[in-house]
């Protein structure tokens, strides 16, 4: 059975509204991880997804709720967490190089400046970027920025890895070799990567479970997809897998129609929101497996859009 | 951008001869001296009766300017002191109050930016201790230090001191989110997100309030002097006009100018390192 490293336990956030009063951007979230799965979410922009990341990452409480990880109730950020930011996030003042050598030296007080050096200077290489190395971030551009965002995360050697759509501004070809990297990183240290993106088919490649996010105010966890794909997947063979435009079409048809409706799709029905269904796409019966801790329900294959299985199992917390 | 940079220097130069030949002219060209009651001509000093203006013309200035140039730190008596001791005087005085400041305002100025209690507590004491004319403070200085040149230099603290506190504490306060969010997850200790994230994203605003508080102290430095008297440019002005030397006046006024102006400059330059593009 799946053990939960990371357990998101009915966590809700709201921000004062505008006109008084408050809007809830979600309520009631449940989500588990197991150590070294690799989980990407997938929602509308404005859903919480960075909200839900900022709260995993310590950085802001929930208003309600708590998340454990490790067996401990989150109380600030780590050092075991890296959190690879949306807006990059980089000090202008300092270089690339020195951007990565100041996580290094925070991850490793007693390291001797050269050796800081080396660290950064080899996280630096590994995201392709010794060239800018001494550049300031006002001299990078968009893509080479996130890159460097990518480095100071990998530099620290975290348990957990939280990255907010961290390959959004990279051109095809980059975007490639950084996801092939970064796989290859999560594979061989065993990370627990946490992942927001808007790219449905990087989704399928590096994630083992997709989130699907219905839009805000008030989003919740639809389902979560269990990635057929076997692990071993290389970048040029997965849209070949017959299991792959099962999978994809099922996220593009959440994406389009349901992420808005999902509401009407739930009404009167018996909905735990502890419990998102876990469903597999490319399984033609329900029932085939248990993947994971949750129930797993037959996808619709992207045919018949606002489908949604009404006789679906309930599993046990 | 080069062809505008020459430009606005022959520009500059142009418009420093006009106004030149136009005193030159205004002062030599009249002959207002012989015209007047000469009793009144003997009251404004000597020069009015000698068919010349008692007003000095750019190259009286000039040989004067240039005589304190030569000679700047003679000392003839208590009154007649060269003229670079003066300014010297006055440097002192400015430097000692505006460090005094730095070291309160800074320190403050953080305190403020990263607490908002206490920026809520302090509010109301700013508010009403900053519009007050530092002069005003004289006095009361005078009764309590008893000490003409402490006094000054407790003038120029009680200046120089908002512009800095108020620039830190808001610089520290409006650092970006997200450059604070980096260090909490790195678990960066207070004291090391002060000096490698706060400060260095605070310098730019934090130099700029020392900019202004340098401009506002070299201002009030002079006023100052020529309310303690005894020593400094402000007290040279005072006691040249006391002396009726205009000349000496009007070389005096150049010579704050200037040195006005370089001390703006090098807190720009100090600005310019420490500013940083996003
Ligand atoms: N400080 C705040 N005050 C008020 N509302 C906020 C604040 N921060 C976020 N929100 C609201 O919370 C909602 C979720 O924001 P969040 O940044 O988590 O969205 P997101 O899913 O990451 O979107 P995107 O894909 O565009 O990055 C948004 O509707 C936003 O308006
Ligand atoms: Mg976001």
């Amino acid at each position: 059975m799946q053990d939960r490293y990371i357990s998101i336990e009915g966590i809700s956030r709201s921000y004062p509204a505008p006109g008084g009063g408050k809007t809830t951007v979600f309520d009631d979230l449940w989500l588990s991880m197991a150590r070294g799965e690799f989980v990407a979410v997938i929602g509308h922009s404005g859903c919480g997804k960075t909200t839900v990341l900022n709260i995993l990452a310590g950085l802001d409480a929930p208003s309600s709720g708590v998340v454990i990880v490790d067996g401990k109730a989150i109380e600030g950020p780590s050092l075991d967490r890296a959190v690879i930011f949306q807006s990059h996030a980089l000090l202008p003042w300092k270089t690339a190089l020195s951007n990565v050598a100041y996580a290094v030296s925070s991850r490793w007080p007693k390291l001797s400046r050269s050796e800081i050096e080396a660290k950064a200077m080899e996280a630096i290489r590994l995201v392709g970027l010794e060239q800018a190395a001494h550049r300031k971030p006002s001299q990078l551009s968009g893509g080479m920025k996130q890159r460097v965002g990518i480095a100071r995360a990998l530099s620290i050697d975290p348990k957990i890895l939280l990255m907010d759509e961290p390959f959004s501004a990279l051109d095809a070809l980059t975007r490639g070799t950084l996801q092939d990297e970064v796989r290859k990183i999560c594979i061989e240290t065993g990370q627990t990567v946490f992942m927001i993106t808007h790219d449905v088919d990087e989704a399928i490649y590096l994630a083992d479970k997709i989130v699907l996010m219905t839009n805000g105010p008030g989003a919740r966890i639809a389902e979560i997809v269990a990635n057929p794909l076997p692990k071993a997947r290389t970048r040029n063979d997965v849209h070949r897998h017959p299991a792959y435009y099962p999978v994809r079409n099922h996220i593009i048809d959440f994406l389009v129609s349901r992420s808005k409706s999902f509401d009407e799709e739930i009404a009167g029905k018996a909905w735990d929101p502890r419990h998102p269904p876990l469903v597999n796409p490319s399984i033609p019966e329900p029932s085939v497996a248990a993947i994971g801790k949750g129930p797993v329900t037959q996808g619709q294959g992207g045919d018949k859009p606002g489908f949604f299985p009404a006789n679906r199992m309930r599993g046990t917390p | 951008m080069r062809s505008l940079e020459l430009r606005s220097v022959a520009v500059s130069i142009m418009l420093l001869m006009t106004f030149l030949l136009a005193w030159h002219l205004a002062v030599t060209g009249g002959s207002s001296g012989q015209k007047m009651d000469p009793e009144y001509a003997k009251l404004m000093g000597i020069t009015a009766t000698q068919g010349k203006s008692a007003m000095p013309s750019p190259v009286d200035v000039g040989l004067t300017l240039w005589g304190h140039i030569k000679d700047p730190f003679y000392v003839r008596g208590t009154n007649d002191v060269g003229l670079g001791l003066q300014l010297g005087y006055s440097i002192l005085r400015v430097a000692a109050g505006y460090l005094l400041a730095m070291a309160v305002a800074l320190p403050l100025g953080f305190l403020i930016g990263m607490s908002p209690l206490m920026s809520r507590a302090l509010d109301p004491f700013i508010q009403v201790l900053k519009p007050i004319s530092p002069l005003a403070w004289m006095p009361l200085a005078l009764y309590t230090i008893k000490d003409s040149g402490l006094s000054a230099i407790f003038v120029i603290f009680i200046c120089s001191i908002w512009p800095m506190l108020i620039n830190t504490a808001f610089g520290v306060a409006n650092v970006r989110k997200e450059w604070i969010n980096v260090a909490r997850t790195l678990e960066v200790g207070t004291l090391r997100k002060a000096f490698t994230v706060i400060l260095p994203a605070a310098a730019p605003t934090i130099v700029t309030g020392m900019r202004i508080s340098i401009g506002i102290a070299w201002l009030v430095i002079v006023a100052a002097e020529m309310l303690v008297g005894g020593t400094g440019v402000g007290y040279f002005v005072w006691n040249e006009w006391n002396n009726l030397s205009i000349t000496n006046v009007i070389t005096a006024i150049l010579v704050i100018g200037f040195v006005g102006m370089l001390l703006d400059q090098i807190l720009a330059r100090l600005g310019h390192l420490v500013t940083y593009p996003e």
